[in-house]
């Protein structure tokens, strides 16, 4: 067990400094591949964005890289390609993100290209057009995506009228109203170092990781950055509320079941999460997974996720089946969401769960995205930087009691969010 | 601040027991993990009409218990000792691995040399298994680009069995037997068909040794025979349309394609990372974007399409190259058609630049080093090459893809990519309602 410890990141090899202007830099060396990745957040996700420009936090964040001060859209790939290297922005709720690897040897060739990106995007017309253009036709696909329907169906249903009921990417008619200039304000009042993490791992030395951030964003100060708005509370189901999405000719139909959950900060979350492994993860799919596709061979995959982030999260079990099965796919479920409060998990199982989740630990953080991930993790929850060398702790803390407990504080059978998209 | 870590000698031993089970291991002591793959010459290539998707099939009934690891016990041994693991069926083979922390992988070796003789394809759970494969297929059909995919796949190969899809045609999901199935597993799953890798924190004599007591025992059956059809020469292009739901319209073009251990695989490897962006042939990485690849420039850039994915597979017997085109809004399949045929046109025309081929091999080389992030991805490696060739493949590639000349590009496009060796698929989306 020594030898495990000492390979799970902590305070001994993962170095941690924030710079003057904000920025929090995380950096853990691997040089087992001569690679490097880059990933971190900044406070600009699609809480900031109005009703009516829905779809505007991922559509700057998309539009990062179509044009610079220094280089258009094609030389900006033109140099990243070149090099086997990649970089992406996504947005999420309340932040946007970016993610990017190369070859060690790359590595400031990416964060020039990372600072240019964030800090002198010049959001060329024809860019935007072009841009406007795929995510249109990106919301098309997904308008015939079946689970993508079942799940905005779903948040629909669980969070009515707060921010996350919201779909991100917006809908075709406000990604039509989002003009230029939209793009700029939001650039303009939005982005900035203040929040902003950045993780480096890879093929390169910390201290020399640190220098090379420190040249590429060191200097970026934004007067005046927005404070992301407050989160308003959810508020619970107070019955259970079914909504079926049609979508014509397909020939199966995702349902999506559930309700809320804990932030991923909560002291119940790590007892919500060892009993969500139980209830639809562990080995098969859990109970979940034996009762719908063992047993009654129902679904080639049904499952359960808990969703813990900044705010208030969510717990879902999802399934896809026959559009004549949908029915009694939905009452097995409810049914094992009935046992799962009344009688939590047993011993075994818990002992089981919690092996799993020590056990499997390593393996997560095998390659340097994975590590990158756990840094960024560590960072946004406030986990201290030994959290994963405390891990198998706080997993063996957690009691069934606890397990049944945290299970009736969230889910009650009778009020539960169902949402089916399919024919 | 951390210092640097020693870089570990990677040796490999490469073993071949009495019964014909080839081995191979690697020592990686980077992080206390082991993965381990046992893959098996068998895939939807070795199967005939009326019993399509069986490979597949065999696949999840390994899932489903032996006298020693009955089905309830073996998806939570696994589980419970932290380890992952998962199977796939393809063209030409289908693998099991499991990746374990290294002090719990006795498990996953004892479980494997189990089931590749004592799996017991109970009637009942034939029954249940067969309602759930329907169901994936009924989730893959779910999908244009799967439907459109099927029919491009089986207008390219009406002799060959890479015809049909792996997850195999419905009329046979329902007719298939449990004695079909058990007797495809016999057939199939015994030591001189299977090919063992494990990489990881061990050493490698105790792992050898560990290796034969448990597998040297099952005996060696008759060496099964491969569906042998070869197809013939494609005269003339074919194509065809496939109607569904939707309001986006799809092109897919294939060409037929060598098989990976042909010499002209590697030029066309080059072809491709310059038309459509590197084929990313790891299994457990990522690969990266090509928004400066000729067919982006022409094709998204000019908006014909708003995305372009192209690539080959590496394949025993010729297979396919695929481009697939999401159709922009603003035009129709016959235009978007035109600006790629402009695109392979110039291709097979002008001889490619030095500099692009340079390039070509700095991105595969890149795609490398992130593949060799992963233990997994190592040991997936050396039994994954040698399903459609042999290791030296993979040991090989990038200097093989260094030899590859401009005139050699030039010719494997003109030789490939023309009109009469392929097939041209398009989805039309219909109207709701209307289907």
């Amino acid at each position: 067990m020594k030898k495990i410890k000492s390979a799970l990141p902590g305070p001994n090899d993962v170095y941690r400094e924030v710079l003057p202007n904000g920025i929090t830099v995380l950096t853990r060396s691997n040089f087992n591949s001569p690679s490097v990745v880059i990933s971190g957040y900044f406070d600009a996700g699609s809480l900031f964005d109005p009703d009516e420009k829905l779809g505007l936090a991922d559509f700057v964040a998309s539009a990062l890289m179509r044009g610079t001060k220094k280089h258009s859209f094609d030389e900006i790939y033109n140099i990243l390609e070149s090099a086997g290297a990649s970089l992406g922005f996504s947005a999420g709720t309340h932040k946007s993100g970016f993610n990017g690897r190369s070859l060690a040897e790359d590595l400031p060739l990416l964060l020039n290209l990372l600072a240019e990106t964030l800090t002198q995007p010049v959001f060329p017309k024809v860019e935007m057009e072009k841009l406007r253009a795929q995510v249109l036709t990106g919301l098309a696909i997904s308008a015939e995506d079946t689970s993508e329907m079942a799940s905005e169906t779903f948040d629909k249903i669980l969070y009515r009228d707060h921010p996350y009921s919201r779909p991100e990417e917006g809908t075709p008619e406000t990604v039509k109203r989002i003009t230029r200039d939209d793009l700029m304000r939001f650039h303009r009042e939005c982005f900035g170092p203040r929040g902003m993490v950045i993780v480096v791992v890879g093929a390169v030395k910390a201290e020399e990781a640190v220098r090379q951030v420190k040249r590429a964003l060191g200097g970026w100060q934004v007067r005046g950055q927005k404070e992301p708005p407050a989160l308003p509370e959810v508020k619970p189901l107070r019955r259970t509320i079914t909504k079926h999405h049609r979508i014509a000719g397909k020939s199966q139909s995702d349902l999506v079941i559930g309700t809320n959950g804990p932030r991923r900060r909560d002291a119940e979350y790590m007892a919500a999460s060892l009993g969500n492994n139980v209830l639809g993860q562990f080995g098969m799919m859990g109970r979940i997974g034996d009762v719908v596709r063992e047993q009654a061979g129902l679904a080639y995959y049904a499952y359960s996720s808990l969703y813990a982030g900044i705010g208030p999260g969510s717990w879902e079990v999802s399934a896809g089946v026959n559009p004549a099965n949908v029915t009694r796919a939905i009452r097995l479920i409810v049914d094992e969401l009935k046992r799962f409060v009344q009688e939590g998990v047993t011993e075994d199982e818990l002992v089981n769960s919690k092996a799993n989740f020590i056990g499997r630990l390593p393996l997560s953080l095998e390659s340097n995205g994975g590590v990158a991930g756990a840094l960024l993790n560590i960072e946004r929850h406030d986990l201290g930087l030994d959290y994963y060398q405390r891990y198998a702790d706080w997993v063996n803390e957690v009691t069934c009691e606890q397990v049944l407990a945290v299970a009736r504080k969230f889910i009650d059978p009778d009020k539960l969010a169902i949402a089916v998209a399919g024919p | 601040m951390s210092g640097e870590k020693p870089r570990m000698k990677k040796s490999l031993i490469v073993a071949t027991l009495s019964n014909g089970l080839k081995i191979f291991l690697k020592e990686i002591h980077t992080a206390p993990i082991i993965s381990s793959w046992i893959w098996y010459r068998v895939g939807s290539r070795d199967e005939l009409q009326g019993c399509t998707g069986i490979s597949h099939w065999v696949e999840h009934m390994q899932f489903k218990g032996t006298p020693q690891f009955p089905a309830s016990m073996l998806d939570k041994a696994i589980s419970r000792e932290g380890g992952t693991w998962n199977a796939m069926t393809y063209l030409d083979w289908t693998a099991y691995y499991e990746t374990m922390p290294a002090d719990k992988i006795d498990l996953a070796l004892r479980l494997e040399a189990d089931r590749m003789i004592n799996s017991q394809f109970d009637e009942k759970e034939v029954a249940s298994e067969r309602t759930v494969i329907i169901s994936e297929r009924e989730g893959n059909e779910n999908e244009p680009l799967f439907q459109l995919g099927e029919a491009v796949q089986q207008a390219a190969f009406r002799i060959h069995p890479y015809h049909h899809e792996v997850i195999g045609d419905m009329a046979d999901l329902r007719s298939i037997t449990r004695d079909d199935l058990y007797n495809h597993y016999r057939a199939f799953y015994i030591p001189n068909n299977a090919v063992m890798a494990v990489a990881g924190d061990f050493e490698t004599k105790t792992m050898l040794a560990r290796i034969r007591e448990l597998f040297e025992t099952i005996p060696a059956g008759p060496q099964p025979v491969r569906v042998a059809r070869p197809e013939g020469e494609q005269r003339g292009e074919i194509r065809l349309s496939v109607e569904g739901p939707g309001s986006t319209t799809y092109l897919q073009v294939c060409y037929h394609f060598p098989a990976a251990s042909h010499p002209d695989f590697f030029p066309l490897i080059v072809l491709d990372s310059l038309l459509a962006g590197p084929s990313n042939f790891n299994l457990f990485s990522g690969g990266i974007s090509n928004k400066t690849s000729r067919l982006y420039r022409a094709l998204v850039d000019k908006e014909y399409a708003v995305g372009v994915y192209g690539g080959a597979q590496a394949t025993v017997d010729p297979f396919l190259y695929s481009i697939v085109l999401t159709v922009h809004p603003k035009r129709n399949a016959e235009e978007t058609l035109a600006a790629l045929d402009a695109e392979i046109e110039r291709v097979c025309r002008e001889k490619v630049t030095k500099a692009e081929i340079v390039r070509a091999i700095k991105q595969a080389k890149a795609l490398f080093a992130y593949g060799s992030e992963s233990i997994t991805n190592q040991a997936c490696w050396m039994g994954y090459s040698e399903m459609f060739a042999d290791y030296g493949w993979f040991e090989h590639y990038l200097n093989r893809l260094a030899a590859v000349t401009a005139k050699d590009v030039q010719r494997v496009a003109n030789e490939y990519f023309k009109p009469q060796n392929r097939v041209v698929g398009t989805y039309v989306p219909m109207e709701r309602g209307k289907v």
